[in-house]
């Protein structure tokens, strides 16, 4: 029924469409945008692939509709590696073989991102705990583990003032 | 896997949003962290055609300690209830449910009144604001008015909201010294919703329990009190044996559906150990100092 | 290990009592240095970069011009007749360009039907009936996906229910006839045997214990990630099919479509580009495909279909719905001595499983496992219910994974009935490895395998015998503890040409492999990675071949118009067979090589040895040319009379499967008081022959034991009695988080394949093979004393509970 104008900004450039109401994020994001790298996985809102940070926080953009990230600030996988130089997540999932068939990798990455930002030393069970929105088939999740780690330790050596 | 379409509003303000609601009355629902709406919507099970975005309304963000309540705005996110330092340290009960709502990335949208208001007894909410003996705060064109969450929730997915109402505030009483509290969850896996799971909260005094109240969740249609359960520890000494008796109680007087997660008997039986392992934390917290 | 150039000599065609044990090792072989990466480095994976970055190419992320969305209306019932369809109101829709009905398929040269992979057939489009809930009705064809979805809401189907066909066994009095197109009115559809029945009979006739028991392997759905899809771009002024599409196996798919379509097969090009998890969900056409391309063919224009994860868990191929009844035989000594087994194999609406044509129930009959016994029988009997069809897709190895499951059960149990502990028991009944290449009493070879080096590793890693101590202590106080036990033998790589086809195309595989002036290369090959890192551990594999360093080496794989013909990847085949060929190509191209070497060197081929990466005189190393400056002399100083270039292209046709195998232990902790079952601890030590890439082979083996995990403690797909689908989406059917699944521990033993150019024989699908059992037997052993025998998976805590109470155990 109704059409609006939707304006964000996307890994720091601003944008400005029009879309139906209800037109989800994810959508918006893969077509709209053509932003392809956030992945669709579910339609129950289980399964995490289609996470995009929103303000700065990670949420399942199958679950929000592009209307309502109206003059929100969205960071997607794309947008992670600043200035062409892989952010610690991404080499910790390289590193350590955190990926497989890498569909479910961005919404991990984007997930992690978040949450190292709020518990920059976590234990194990935090980070199982705090990917639990996440599914993976291909890796059994113990390197992925490995890779926030090697994350974690990366960015907390770069905040120690490297 | 698409939504039907819809005419979408998005108030900036508390009264613009009830005026929406009033004008769109049975046409319009509200979205507020939408991880229960837009599911429903996706598989059009629910068919709104109009909705009223409230996320704009971030005066209805706050977690804060008002005298002898807490105050938690209707659109606090789950994840901001996780982390307030206030719950952790004093409402032991509230940040045990915070943290086994869903998953970590639907707790960064959906909210507390979200979840209280969907009057769904499968959510985890209303078990705990039950136990906290809450009350919920609703505005609507005719003003602002309480309710007691003992009379909230009247049926399944019903609530004692009016159509032209939108709930801001819930409040839970401060507890007193020698008080404790705990949710206790039983879950087939992360993110599922309870088999069956206990929310007890209960103060201690000169070694006995002088109130305790108990809310269950997902055995029932209703979000319920375990009053038979309730009723056995009151004035109790806390033992082996009065624990059990209160769990018997619940099991008994909960009245669960047989689905996947289970069983009638076990969801009964798990009843049965969710309010024991809930009592007991509560009554480890309320003598350790919570 | 063995050096084999020329073919013929690798066969284990051994004469009876000669011995080819191969030795066992723990320790990786690595013989290239870091600037080469070979086989045996824990190289990073060069396919990486893309997918950290959200640049990976799933067929979702494919745009085409002009490009149309298909939707599908479903069925509502299990079995039902079909009186009407009205797309009248959908067809009125802006945007909706067309429906398409079986009739539609019908007139347009009988494209209704299809051949399965098992050549039975099977309904793209119902015309009479409807034979599973979901099923595909009718599809919609719009300009948009958001239309699409809104225009099959707007077809109206007008049933009448008939009665589901759920319980195999009912399904085989045949009272209710799923399958009326076939002119046999029944709903059995093929008997299969393995093994000597007399002589088993005979075995069990003198047996002095004989166990028996009955399991039920419910069905499963494999759930990868991303769903399938398929974008399909006819050209009508080149007459050309490009298609898009999630598919393990694009050659046999474009020969499929081929014969199916009627579009000539040099006019069909299948690109599989990347894949979102396959496991072997990827490998069937399901009927949504077929009507992609004719939407395509119809409209002129590209069509995507992109399936919803519902339809994708309610209509797409499943895997697992055995129903086992066991018996072991022993001889007074304990010692096993024979198997027998009948089976029930719910195969859906139609026999679809991707399993070898002559194989209707896989590789099932290698059922008597890891144990030297004397007879054996099996026999399964295949019929059809009103459910969807498929049978084995889920990383299970062909039937091996159910196999596995009951034998290592048996086996357990038949220790336990004997008061024996179960690492010992199988200690004493292992085929021993001077027993190999041992023959199985249901005529399998395997290649090789030393299973009490991996019991014993297994044993190590978790100190079992204080474990089992700890267990005593704590039974004593009433405490439910658990240790279970799983030696698998697992049977891989299909497979050799006079046994294996599906549909009649045999099962080798290929690889060719060309090398540039600049000494870089390009490897194509007919198998599919959907996340097992070929373009990492093939370009391994040559590296080590031809000392070109891996990372100069482009993998490719996908592009039927371009890659050479192969059977794909699933059944953990590739590295067994596609590795086997990049081996004899690479060796093809070496064999020239030295050639041009001895030219540039103006030696005799004789004279040279080739060393890493470099054929060098011998005796005088200094003399060398290296395989770059052959590869540029290939094209510019080639000797007279030889062609220019340096490349070549193997087809290889094992000689035999490989027998990838291993021990796991799991030890589990039961909560009274839920029947929660907690893993505490599970050890994996596997033996995949010669390891290409730890790095990787780890991430395999973490992957597989997840999904063991899945099916053994969380996933079951549940119909109710009208057939109706109650876990048809991630909100029931319960994919484990990163909570749920244990943090594994690994250890390894390495037995390679003597017939295998590498001595890797694969190792995708041994933990999804080895793990349930290990989990069930560990939960059974923890309640044996009272009185539990069996529980089927998937182990959910209502059902430990049950058998908890009724044994007046309580929290």
């Amino acid at each position: 029924m109704s059409e609006h104008e939707v304006t964000l900004t996307i890994n720091g450039e601003s944008v400005t469409r029009s879309v139906e109401a209800r037109t989800l994020l994810v959508h918006f994001i893969r077509e709209d945008l053509s932003l392809t790298g956030t992945h669709i996985g579910c339609d129950t809102t289980s399964c995490g692939a289609c996470t995009v940070l929103v303000c700065g926080k990670p949420v399942k953009s199958c679950t929000m509709f592009a209307v309502q990230a109206n003059g929100a600030d969205i960071e997607t996988i794309e947008g992670v590696a600043a200035g062409g130089e892989l952010h610690p997540l991404q080499e910790g999932f390289w590193e350590k073989h955190g990926l497989q068939c890498g569909y479910c990798t961005p919404g991990m990455i984007m997930t992690a991102k978040d949450f190292l930002a709020n518990n920059p030393n976590p234990t194990e069970d935090e980070i199982r705990h705090g990917i639990s929105g996440n599914l993976c088939r291909c890796t059994g999740y113990n390197k992925i583990v490995e890779a926030i780690q090697y994350a974690a330790e990366k960015l907390q050596a770069d905040a120690g003032g490297e | 896997m698409i939504p039907g379409a819809f005419d979408y509003h998005s108030p900036q303000s508390l009264d613009e949003a009830l005026s929406l609601l009033k004008q769109h009355a049975g046409d319009a629902k509200i979205l507020a962290g939408g991880q229960s709406l837009i599911p429903a919507m996706r598989f059009r099970l629910a068919v709104p055609s109009i909705l009223i975005d409230i996320n704009r309304l971030n005066d209805l963000r706050y977690v804060e300690e008002r005298g002898d309540h807490l105050a938690i705005g209707a659109m606090t996110l789950e994840r901001s209830l996780e982390d307030a330092t206030v719950v952790r340290s004093s409402y032991s009960l509230l940040h045990d449910t915070a943290g086994v709502i869903a998953d970590p990335l639907v707790r960064n949208m959906a909210t507390v009144g979200g979840n209280i208001a969907h009057a769904d007894p499968a959510n985890d909410h209303p078990a705990t604001m039950l136990a906290y003996d809450a009350t919920v705060v609703a505005k609507g064109p005719g003003g602002e008015r309480t309710i007691a969450i003992d009379e909230f929730f009247t049926g399944l997915f019903e609530n004692a909201l009016s159509d032209d109402e939108i709930l801001t505030e819930i409040r839970i009483p401060k507890p007193g010294a020698g008080s404790g509290g705990a949710y206790t969850k039983l879950e087939r896996k992360v993110g599922d919703y309870a088999i069956s799971a206990a929310a007890v909260q209960l103060r201690l005094d000169g070694g006995a329990i002088v109130e305790a109240r108990i809310g269950l969740t997902n055995v029932s249609a209703v979000p319920m009190r375990a009053r038979a359960a309730e009723a056995e520890l009151a004035g109790k000494s806390p033992s082996d044996d009065v624990i059990e008796a209160a769990g018997k109680a619940a099991a008994a007087e909960c009245d669960p559906s047989p689905d996947l997660r289970g069983p009638v008997e076990y969801k009964r039986d798990v009843t049965r150990v969710m309010v024991k392992r809930s009592i007991a934390t509560a009554i480890a917290r309320a003598k350790g100092g919570n | 290990m063995p050096q084999l150039d020329d073919r013929k000599e690798h066969h284990s065609e051994l004469g009876d009592g000669v011995s080819a044990q191969v030795p066992t090792t723990d320790e990786v072989q690595i013989k290239t240095p870091e600037k080469i990466c070979g086989m045996g480095h824990r190289k990073k994976r060069k396919e990486d970069p893309r997918f950290l970055q959200g640049k990976g190419n799933y067929v979702d992320d494919v745009k085409l011009p002009g490009m149309l969305y298909m939707d599908i209306v479903r069925s509502p019932y299990a079995h039902a007749k079909i009186k009407s369809i009205d797309a009248s109101a959908a067809l009125e829709m802006d945007g909706v360009l067309a429906v398409i009905t079986g009739e539609d398929l019908k007139a347009a040269g009988d494209l209704h039907w299809m051949p399965t992979l098992m050549s039975d057939t099977q309904m793209v489009l119902p015309i009479d009936k409807v034979v599973y809930y979901a099923q595909e009705i009718c599809a919609v064809i719009a300009t948009s996906r958001y239309i699409a979805a809104d225009a099959i809401e707007q077809v109206f189907v007008d049933y009448e229910p008939l009665e589901a066909v759920v319980d195999p066994f009912e399904a085989l009095k045949d009272n209710v006839i799923v399958r009326d197109d076939k002119e046999e009115k029944t709903n059995h559809i093929w008997h299969w045997e393995a093994g000597d029945k007399a002589a088993t009979d005979a075995v069990f006739n003198d047996a002095a214990t004989v166990v028996k028991e009955k399991f039920y392997i419910p069905r499963i759905h494999v759930s990868s990630i991303e769903t399938c899809g398929m974008v399909a771009n006819y050209n009508k002024a080149r007459e050309h099919m490009q298609i898009y599409m999630t598919s393990q196996a694009p050659h046999a798919h474009r020969t499929v479509f081929a014969l199916v379509s009627g579009i000539p097969e040099h006019k069909i090009q299948i690109i599989s580009p990347d894949i979102g998890g396959g496991f072997g969900g990827k490998v069937p056409v399901y009927p949504g495909y077929v009507i992609c391309a004719v939407a395509s063919l119809v409209t002129g224009k590209p069509v995507k279909w992109i399936e919803d994860r519902s339809e994708n868990l309610q209509a797409d191929s499943f895997a697992r719905d055995y129903h086992i009844e066991a018996e072991m035989a022993a001889d007074k000594d304990g010692r096993i001595t024979g198997l027998r087994v009948k089976t029930l194999s719910d195969c859906g609406a139609a026999d679809a499983a991707a399993n070898p044509s002559k194989f209707p129930a896989g590789l099932y009959s290698i059922c008597t496992g890891s144990y030297d016994m004397k007879a054996a029988h099996v026999e399964v009997d295949g019929v059809y219910t009103t459910k969807p069809p498929g049978g084995v897709a889920y990383r299970c190895s062909f039937r091996v994974t159910e196999a596995v499951h009951m034998v290592e059960r048996m086996a357990d149990i038949m220790a336990h009935e004997l008061g024996e502990d179960p690492a010992d028991y199988r200690l004493r009944n292992f085929i021993r490895p001077d027993q190999f290449p041992y023959k199985s009493p249901t005529g399998w070879e395997y290649d090789s395998g030393n299973y009490e080096a991996a019991l014993n590793k297994a044993m190590d890693i978790l100190d079992y015998r204080a474990l089992r101590k700890e267990q005593a202590e704590k039974r004593a106080k009433g405490e439910l503890m658990g240790i279970g036990i799983s030696s698998f033998t697992e049977v891989v790589g299909a497979g050799p040409s006079k046994d294996y086809d599906i549909l009649g195309i045999k099962m080798f595989d290929s690889a060719e492999i060309r090398i540039h002036p600049t000494g870089k290369a390009m490897a194509r090959f007919g198998t599919k990675s959907q996340g097992q890192g070929h373009e990492t551990t093939y370009a391994q594999i040559i590296a080590e071949e031809l000392g070109l360093p891996s990372d100069d080496i482009e993998v490719e794989e996908g592009d039927t118009d371009t890659a050479p013909y192969g059977l794909g990847t699933y059944a953990s085949r590739s590295t067994p067979t596609a590795g086997a060929a990049a081996v004899m190509a690479a060796r093809k191209i070496k064999a020239k090589a030295k050639k041009i070497a001895a030219h540039l060197l103006e030696v005799g081929d004789d004279d040279l040895e080739w060393n890493i990466d470099r054929f060098q005189v011998k005796g005088s190393p200094d003399q060398a040319k290296t395989i770059q400056e052959i590869a540029f002399a290939a094209y510019t100083n080639h000797p007279q009379g030889m062609e220019a270039g340096l490349e070549a292209v193997d087809y290889y046709d094992p000689p035999n499967l490989t027998f990838p195998f291993g021990s796991y232990i799991c030890v589990v902790d039961i909560d009274k008081g839920t029947g929660e079952v907690k893993v505490r601890r599970f050890v994996a030590v596997d033996d995949c022959g010669h390891i290409i890439n730890p790095l990787i082979v780890e991430g395999q083996i973490h992957g597989g034991l997840t999904m063991g995990l899945a099916p053994s403690l969380y996933e079951e797909i549940v119909y109710d009695e009208h057939g109706q689908n109650l876990t048809g989406t991630l909100a029931d059917y319960l994919v484990p988080t990163a909570v749920e699944s244990p943090k594994w521990e690994l250890g390894k033993t390495i037995t390679p394949s003597p017939h295998h150019p590498i001595g890797a024989k694969g190792v995708g699908e041994s933990p999804t093979v080895g793990a349930p059992p290990a989990i069930a037997n560990a939960v059974v052993d923890a309640l044996w004393h009272l009185g539990v025998r069996n529980i089927d998976i998937p182990i959910t805590p209502p059902k430990v509970w049950k058998l908890l109470r009724e044994n007046g155990v309580t929290d």
